[in-house]
């Protein structure tokens, strides 16, 4: 479906010219959910832009990889063909859905321009389309929200409405960049609930990019976790929270709280936590970008920077991540083991 | 003769442990209601109940965990309790003297034993003021200590508290990232040695790895100096790792309110349960009850009849739909309060 190799994308900013993101690859199957997690100025946003090529002009370019759509390849496409590429293959949702909703213009109004923009259909069946993915985000009397203001209605409702203005041309790939860290945990779960509904019935894969391992771990079937610019780890969701292999997705594991089902056994012990804070990318070290903070740093991390490496196990031919296999960018990987509190032995 | 029998005497010394059990905020049909709609000339009847008839307490040394959506009154209540809004009706009694009343003079003593702790460090902090002249603000106001290098100590000390190195009081805040700017607005609050601390969302804007650095500061503060927090947030995994007690908030009520443990084991009101139904949980092999709501929170200018989540409640009744529920406990001396005619109650 979607193959991202060695993507990488540069910022013009005043400490000169900064790699956003570093030989990035991974791929997305059909009708599958890849989860792509870190935490602020990892690059997981700059990731999804460079795949739409919606970068600032003059300051964001894409240096050199390939992003190949159903075997189409996007980087070298020309802007008016990958006009048609946006709502047509590829759609995004973004997090703030307030600045992303045009407010002088109704709901239904964005959404038929959408359909119009991408649909060779007439003006009365675009708005009868726009009334019918309203129904299908779950807005109650679409036949009269469709012509509400973006200000008339609650932000999960605004949120709804940008699902249905990218869901309407039927995209055959999602790029959700926090779609709900902006909601309420109740909404956010209507809305999580509804974007793996929508995606089952139209059979669509999503890159679902956030910070929240909760949300990773409920909806996604294959991690790419990012530190500095840089993949550090990647593997199906349930072998990436049992046994992580970088340092830095332990860490995060780690540095959560316990769940909140249940009687609450830890209450008010010290969380684990990562030391230190994120390098700055314009003085990134010679070797591994999260040496300064890594418990198991030895010499060689901070001489040169590992590969990522595709670690025992099936899926020889896996060459990027997202096929299956497990990938990590650490000299230690075997190293690392999560603390046996969350064996599983307890689990039916 | 036998003399006439007294009451027993108050025990003339209190037991530490005593005095660790004791209340230090009260709040007392608390509300706040502003008044919406309505012209330039014409008044309005209509109110917008973002705080309605609270009744909370805080212990000396306690974390109370406040939890609730956006919109839920939780930030409302928070500055209620420090005056820094001015409550519509009801008491708040702060070490047993109801401060409701009193005027910003009277206040001035109090303002040293209440402090808060903002969501957001980048606009909670002048970006004008270095570090030092930020913490030592406080300092100045009550002459807690002389100018000079008795000062410069005090802001020393209270920096390294909070994990920050004394050689940076002279830098601004935008030199800090967002985890060491949070710490400076925890040593600011503590500067002047409060008893109680109003945190509001004081991990939300921070990345995961800087949360977990906060909430131990947190924790290990409260042991050092016996602070006790008013804990706002909307995450649920962090309340519940770091609060003694718990109260919900929906729509300016408060719903349900328990220890930590009893909350998180047996949640009676269903907006507690849907909360934690609808939190997403880190471990892909754990299969959890999700309780999923219908629609959206309602407006608090014209709340629903009755109890104010019947519309999204699944387990309404219709008494749900004519009276507010009381809030009380189901089993008397439990101290797990709940707002509701049919909470979930495990046999």
């Amino acid at each position: 479906m979607l193959d991202v190799r060695g993507l990488t994308t540069t910022f013009e900013t005043q400490e000169g010219l900064l790699r956003a993101i570093d030989d990035v690859s991974f791929h997305v199957p059909e009708g599958k959910t890849l989860g792509i997690v870190g935490e602020s100025g990892c690059g997981k946003s700059v990731t999804a832009l460079s795949i739409l090529r919606l970068l600032p002009d003059g300051v964001g370019a894409i240096e050199k990889g390939s992003v190949m759509l159903s075997g189409k390849e996007l980087v070298t496409l020309p802007e008016r063909e990958m006009r048609d590429v946006r709502g047509n293959d590829i759609s995004m949702i973004f997090q703030e859905p307030m600045t992303s909703l045009n407010p002088v213009y109704t709901v239904g109004a964005q959404i038929e321009e959408a359909v119009a923009l991408h649909q060779n259909v007439s003006r009365k069946q675009a708005r009868a389309r726009a009334i019918e993915m309203l129904r299908l985000v779950g807005i109650h009397s679409p036949e009269e929200n469709v012509d509400a203001y973006p200000h008339q209605l609650s932000g999960g409702m605004r949120q709804r409405v940008m699902i249905a203005m990218a869901l309407a041309c039927e995209p055959r790939l999602l790029l959700a960049d926090e779609p709900t860290t902006a909601l309420d945990v109740t909404i956010q779960a209507q809305i999580l609930e509804l974007l793996q509904s929508l995606q089952t019935k139209l059979g669509m894969s999503t890159v679902l990019i956030t910070h929240d391992l909760g949300v990773v771990a409920e909806y996604t079937h294959h991690v790419v976790v990012m530190y500095a610019g840089r993949v550090v780890e990647s593997a199906p969701v349930k072998d990436l929270f049992r046994a992580p292999k970088h340092p830095y997705t332990l860490g995060l594991l780690e540095s959560l709280p316990v769940h909140v089902e249940g009687p609450t056994p830890t209450r008010r012990t010290r969380l684990r936590t990562i030391e230190g804070i994120v390098p700055d990318l314009a003085k990134l070290p010679p070797g591994c970008r999260f040496a300064e903070r890594c418990p198991l740093v030895i010499d060689r991390c901070r001489e040169s920077e590992p590969a990522l490496e595709r670690l025992a196990g099936d899926g020889e031919d896996d060459d990027i991540p997202g096929m299956g296999s497990r990938f990590s960018r650490c000299y230690r990987a075997a190293d690392v083991e999560r603390p046996s509190r969350f064996a599983r032995e307890d689990r039916t | 003769m036998t003399e006439p029998t007294r009451a027993a005497a108050p025990t003339p010394a209190q037991k530490p442990e005593d005095d660790k059990r004791r209340t230090l905020v009260a709040t007392e049909h608390l509300s706040k209601y502003y008044p919406v709609g309505g012209g330039l000339f014409s008044r309005s009847d209509r109110l917008l109940r973002a705080v309605d008839d609270v009744n909370i307490r805080v212990r000396r040394g306690e974390t109370l965990g406040l939890v609730g959506e956006s919109g839920c009154g939780k930030s409302t209540l928070g500055r209620l309790l420090l005056r820094l809004l001015e409550p519509t009706y009801g008491r708040i009694v702060y070490d047993g003297k109801d401060i409701a009343p009193l005027g910003q003079a009277q206040l001035r003593p109090l303002r040293r034993k209440m402090q808060i702790i903002f969501q957001d460090p980048y606009s909670s902090l002048n970006p004008r003021m270095t570090v030092r002249e930020i913490v030592a603000e406080a300092i100045r106001i009550h002459s807690l200590a002389a100018r000079g290098t008795e000062e410069e100590g005090m802001v020393s000390d209270l920096l390294k508290k909070v994990g920050l190195r004394p050689e940076h009081m002279n830098r601004y805040p935008h030199e800090f990232s967002g985890g060491q700017r949070q710490r400076v607005g925890i040593a600011r609050a503590l500067a002047v040695q409060p008893e109680f601390i109003v945190c509001d969302e004081p991990i939300s804007a921070l990345d995961v790895s800087i949360q977990a650095q906060i909430v131990n500061l947190l924790l290990d503060l409260q042991d050092e100096l016996g602070v006790a927090f008013l804990f706002i947030s909307h995450d649920l995994k962090v309340v519940q790792h770091i609060s003694h007690r718990v109260a919900v908030m929906y729509l300016g009520h408060v719903v349900e309110q328990a220890s930590v443990e009893k909350l998180y084991a047996s949640p009676m009101h269903p907006y507690t349960r849907a909360l934690l139904g609808s939190s997403p949980v880190p471990d892909p092999e754990r299969k959890r009850l999700r309780v999923l709501l219908e629609g959206d929170v309602p407006s608090p200018i014209d709340p629903p009849p009755g109890c104010s989540f019947h519309p999204r409640c699944p387990r309404a009744i219709s008494q749900c739909k004519k009276e507010a529920p009381p809030f009380a406990e189901v089993h008397l001396g439990s101290g797990h309060k709940v707002a509701c005619w049919n909470p979930h109650v495990e046999e």
